[in-house]
């Protein structure tokens, strides 16, 4: 069994805002190509051209119907990754202390040389936020891009994950919730951020920002200028003219 | 415990190379990223005026599209039966010859013999040039069954319309309504858009029959009935006139509302009334008094009445006042209430006319008048495909620029904003030439712009010069052409026959023609005599498509990341409303195949051919490869394909070739753009500071100032046409549909395929994902994998109505065939519509992808429901299912019935293999 960190001084992680996301799959092929390139093992694909293609990927977006009682059915995209929990079940599970969280920013990795594969993380995590490689044998996971954050090969402003850099709506938002004035502590103070599913206790460190309230806008109605049909066109022209 | 150290820092690439994305057709920038000269990885160029470093799911995949299985690899020529598949692999040499052997007799004795047709081609400024110096007639890209009515309808009223003509004040608009739009076009600018929208809480409302991607984040979504939008954007525009709320100064300044409309009984009847100088005139309220149109300081009486004229004004408050638009008539047939058409009336008009904005730039327009700042009007529209694909899609199209102009949003702060060369009004397009010459050029553009009944395209025996009969009495405005007549029309000789058949990029073999299994048909037909009906057919993609088995040569063609491009402003650029834009691709890897860039082999072909422009005085081919044309090529003295980096290097829009320009658009990130100064950046059309910039950067010679056509002078020709009136004259049976669809001011009408629909009470639609492009990457093996089959998505009102159960299959019967097909249910839909994703299915073993892919076992296309012919009348005529003005074909005006066949693993029709002329794709390169 692997030992939890402790409170970390940063807290990093994302924010994710289910009112602006459009379900695109961006972040999805982004994160793909970025960590079949970085940090461990390529994520693989098994059949790619075949029957029944699959492969690994760290990041997927489902989409959920909503069917409210009082309003037409809505859609919610939801994209789905590591939440890099302050009580990881993945974590304390592992029998080999592969799978931890870092002390310094409490991102939640997977060390790949002393991963064995055997699968409990991923049986452990109720968010279904593990896969394990089916070529290299080891479990994949969403690393917040730790070998973009701090990389000093890139440009400042590109270190931030693969997701977030090439999200086009700009639903996803990278920092750290251990600062109160960070733009995702902000975000998620503003806008009612949530964790899923809390009662579970595993203190997920990204939130997401719920949709907004969706509806008919209560403008005043127009009232007509005249009535019309006692008025006639002329009536109307003379009215409306009348302003200029 | 103490935790692995890591190294944080690693290497990215070796090196970035910067290019243009052609994962669909948005043109973003990337920054491919290469290791050991492979590329590893690619993301968005952050300084791109398009995507401005984001990227959307395929662009992040176009490193599985250079690796592709299904890449061509050599020059094939068909030794079998056509359709067999029996190809032998040629030289470049022998391809070149072979080809020229088919085309050189044709441009010596008939050069409308040769089609030459692209799909989703962005050189078209290059492969038009090329057909009109072959000579042949018959030359169109695809416009013609993707969005003509979008294009064209907004070329007629505003002069320009949405995705490369111009976008919504993304920075300004409080306000934003899309109609019809799923990821047609422009993929991630839109996207960034709605991002910007959201962050700051501006409102967004959604008018579509499907609840997906952008209109799941709409705060508001009216699910309205295929085929009405343009009735709910009428009554809109009633609800407005009603109450008052509408800009008269925009009105009387900028659109052709206060002219007056010629009354008098005969040929001149409703036509724009003109001065003894043949100019258009107004009544200025000083005086009361005719005075110029754009006379300084004229104030035009907009409800003037002069000699028993009335003005345009006049007209559009009787026809948009009258009570057939009122919300309470339009409901049922709309979908939408009453109340919430009135509601979002009164958001329009409370945001346009109670919270305008305000920018302090003083400005001049055309008249000499000064303004002191420039007022906005925060509500802005999109709309795509969802209501340009019907048979009332060009009306409709108008209908919304009328009701933009009205709350006097267009080129203001906050509203819709043209991008150079936009705004450009049908007088400074050129019109339709046709006549085929042995031995000559054609004697300009083949698409143009037609302003009366004088320019359609017709032969002096009244039939159509073209192939695709663009430009005749059933299509006068077919300002793209009819791609999706042509193989049908070819094959039946109608209205004539040709030889050889020449495309490029378009997967007409499958999703992109209606009535697929017919099309394929048509391609392989023989005539009595043995041969084929369409005697030769040539076709060059990258990969193999649906369509290279129907080919009889086959020229392959490089993946976007290693060719040559240029996205010009002589073509469909990618300018932004602050700036004029063009931007290249240019080979970041060299193919490791023998396969060719199309254009270079293009310009080989004309050089073989000796077209003009395209050799020396010696008959040495001009160009050495499509580079060279890209820098040296000039269309006009100082005007070639990109702006940037003209002359010595620093010279913009006109200046000398420059050999040095490729070099210098690299090393600027791929793209160059021109800005549009300060005082210019709105009111453009009438902006002398903008039409001076416009005229210095080339896009016009002269300054254009123009006003909006609110009434449509060209549409009123052809009525006056079909009402007896000039010279050249319509088939009879042709005049009442003319009289209907030519209106001069925007109608709606009930869209052709709801005739004869008793029994097919369902519409049925397909929208593209985010993440696939038609057939392009759905052999992607990234892409595949987040979308590799389709359903057909029902609402909850069919779906309990027929006991639906997941698993289940439907029969879907429309006029024109039947399929069966997977279903799956959907709640967030118009209750009469069902739809699935465009082009996901495949034929098998096309793409080089296994033959029980699920794209090709449980995969479908809805195209065979859809035919390119209306139902037969019993009036002895077959009608084309487009669009009665341009000729769009309207895909989405399809009926149909449904019902539930149970569990299934297989869609109907089931084709068989195709067979393969590369081998199926294994594991991942």
């Amino acid at each position: 069994m692997t030992a939890l960190p402790g409170p970390t001084p940063r807290k990093l992680g994302l924010a994710i805002d289910l009112d602006t996301c459009v379900g695109c799959n961006a972040c999805v092929t982004a994160c793909k190509g970025w960590n079949d390139q970085g940090y461990g093992a390529p994520l693989s694909d098994q059949n790619p051209y075949g029957s029944e293609p699959s492969g690994t990927f760290l990041n997927r977006v489902h989409s959920y119907e909503v069917l409210p009682a009082d309003a037409p059915a809505q859609v919610v995209n939801f994209p789905r990754s590591c939440l890099h929990c302050e009580a990881a079940p993945c974590v304390t599970v592992c029998p080999t202390g592969a799978s931890y969280k870092r002390a310094e920013d409490g991102i939640v990795l997977v060390n790949e040389d002393a991963c064995i594969g055997c699968g409990l993380c991923a049986w452990a995590c109720p968010y279904g936020a593990r896969e394990l490689d089916a070529a290299a044998g080891v479990m994949k996971k969403c690393t917040l891009c730790v070998d973009r954050i701090y990389n000093d090969n890139l440009p400042e402003e590109d270190r931030v994950p693969a997701c977030v850099r090439t999200c086009p709506t700009g639903a996803r938002h990278f920092g750290d919730y251990a600062d109160p004035d960070s733009t995702v502590s902000r975000l998620s103070a503003e806008r009612g951020g949530m964790e899923l599913m809390p009662e579970l206790g595993t203190m997920p460190v990204n939130r997401y920002l719920p949709p907004r309230k969706k509806g008919v806008e209560q403008a005043s109605p127009l009232a007509p200028l005249l009535d019309i049909r006692a008025a006639g066109l002329a009536g109307w022209l003379d009215r409306v003219l009348s302003r200029i | 415990m103490s935790q692995p150290i890591l190294n944080l820092s690693p290497a990215v690439s070796d090196e970035v190379r910067k290019t243009t994305c052609y994962m669909c057709a948005c043109r973003c920038g990337i920054n491919v990223h290469l290791k050991s000269g492979k590329v590893s990885y690619i993301e968005g160029n952050r300084a791109h005026p398009v995507n401005k470093g984001v990227l959307c799911a395929k662009g992040a995949s176009g490193i599985m599209q250079v690796t592709a299985p299904s890449r061509l690899r050599a020059p094939l020529r068909r030794v079998g039966p056509r359709g067999s598949g029996a190809f032998e692999e040629i030289s470049w040499d022998e391809a070149l010859e072979l080809a020229v052997s088919w085309m050189k007799p044709l441009r010596e004795t008939a050069p409308e013999k040769l089609a030459f047709f692209t799909g989703r081609d962005q050189s078209q400024s290059l492969t038009g040039w090329w057909a009109q110096n072959f000579g042949t007639p018959n030359y169109a890209a695809h416009g013609g069954f993707c969005s003509v009515n979008m294009a064209a309808g907004g070329i007629y009223t505003l002069g320009g319309a949405f995705w490369e003509f111009g976008q919504p004040d993304w920075d300004r608009t409080r306000l934003f309504v899309m109609f019809g739009v799923a990821e047609d076009h422009d993929s991630n600018p839109i996207k960034i858009g709605l991002g910007k929208l959201k962050a700051r809480g501006a409102r967004v409302i959604g008018v579509n029959p499907i609840r997906t991607g952008y209109n799941a984040v709409a705060d508001d979504w009216l699910p309205i009935t295929p085929g009405a939008d343009g009735l709910l954007i009428l009554s809109l525009i009633h609800c407005l006139f009603e109450a008052g709320k509408i800009d008269l100064e925009y009105l009387a300044q900028w659109t052709n509302a206060p002219l007056l409309v010629n009354e008098a009984e005969g040929p001149e009847k409703g036509l724009i009334l003109k001065n003894a100088e043949s100019q258009p005139f107004v009544i200025d309220r000083r005086t009361g008094m005719p005075a110029p149109w754009d006379g300084t300081g004229v104030q035009p009486d907009l409800g003037a009445v002069w000699e028993g004229h009335r003005t345009v004004f006049q007209h559009m408050a009787e026809r948009y006042l009258s009570p057939e638009y009122a919300p309470e008539v339009v409901a049922v047939r709309c979908g939408i209430p009453a109340a919430r058409i009135r509601a979002l009336a009164a958001e329009l008009a409370d945001e346009a006319f109670n919270q305008p904005i305000e920018i302090a730039q003083g400005w001049t327009d055309f008249r000499g008048n000064r303004h002191e700042k420039m007022t906005g009007r925060p509500v802005s529209f999109h709309a795509m495909r969802g209501i340009s694909a019907h048979s009332n899609g060009f009306q409709t199209a108008r209908a919304l620029h009328l009701l933009q102009i009205i709350l006097g949003t267009v080129e203001v702060p906050g509203g819709y904003r043209f991008k150079p060369p936009y705004p450009k009004p049908v007088e400074a397009h050129p019109t339709p030439n046709f006549v085929a010459v042995p031995g000559k050029p054609l004697s300009g553009p083949h698409l143009g712009y037609v302003r009366g009944p004088e320019q359609l395209a017709l032969k002096p025996d009244g039939s159509p010069a073209r192939i695709d009969k663009a430009f005749t009495w059933e299509n006068p405005f077919s300002a793209h052409g009819l791609m999706h007549m042509l193989i049908p029309n070819a094959h039946a000789g109608d209205p004539y026959r040709i030889d050889t058949l020449f495309l490029y990029m378009a997967n007409m073999a499958w999703n992109s023609s209606m009535n697929t299994a017919k099309v394929m048909e048509m391609l392989t037909d023989r005539g009595e005599d043995g041969e084929y009906v369409i005697p030769r057919i040539i076709y060059s993609d990258a990969y193999a498509s649906e369509m290279v088995a129907y080919a009889d040569l086959i020229l392959p063609d490089t993946t976007y990341l290693e060719r040559h491009d240029c996205i010009s402003l002589l073509d469909r650029p990618i300018s932004e409303p602050d700036a004029a834009g063009d931007s290249i691709r240019w080979p970041v890897v060299e193919p490791d195949r023998d396969v060719r860039c199309f254009q270079t082999v293009l310009l080989d072909l004309g050089a073989r051919l000796g077209l003009p422009g395209m050799v020396n005085e010696d008959g040495s081919p001009k160009f050495r490869d499509y580079a060279d044309y890209i820098a040296n090529h000039q269309r006009r003295p100082g005007v070639g394909p990109l702006i940037g980096f003209r002359g010595n290097g620093d010279a913009e829009g006109r200046g000398a070739p420059n050999p040095d320009q490729l070099q210098r658009y690299i090393e600027n990130g791929g793209f160059y753009q021109a800005h549009v100064p300060e005082e210019a950046l709105f009111y453009k059309p009438w902006n002398k500071a903008y039409q001076d910039w416009a005229v210095a950067t080339s896009f016009y010679e002269t300054p254009q100032p123009y006003l909006f056509s609110i009434w449509s002078e060209p549409m009123r020709r052809f009525q006056l046409a079909a009402e007896g009136q000039g010279a050249i004259q319509p088939p009879d049976h042709m005049r009442a549909r003319l009289k209907q669809a030519m209106d001069p001011l925007p109608v709606w009408y009930p869209p052709f395929g709801d005739e004869g629909t008793t029994g097919y009470p369902i519409h049925a639609l397909t929208q593209r994902p985010m993440d696939m492009y038609h057939s392009w990457g759905t052999q992607n093996a990234w892409l595949r994998q987040i979308r590799g089959m389709n359903f057909l998505y029902l609402p909850t009102k069919i779906w309990e109505e027929h006991g639906f159960a997941d698993g289940d299959y439907a029969r879907v019967t429309s006029p024109n065939g039947e399929i069966t097909v997977p279903v799956a249910h959907m709640a967030a839909l118009n209750e009469n519509t069902i739809w699935t994703w465009n082009a996901i299915g495949k034929r098998k073993a096309a793409w080089a992808l296994d033959d029980a892919a699920p794209e090709a076992t449980e995969g479908f296309l809805l195209n065979h429901l859809i035919s390119e012919l209306l139902p037969e009348k019993n009036d002895g005529m077959r009608w084309s299912n487009s669009d009665p003005v341009t000729g769009q074909a309207a895909w989405f005006d399809l009926r149909v019935r449904i019902e539930r066949v149970g569990p299934r693993d297989q869609s109907e029709p089931a084709f068989g293999p195709i067979p393969r002329v590369v081998p199926k794709g294994e594991g991942r390169a």
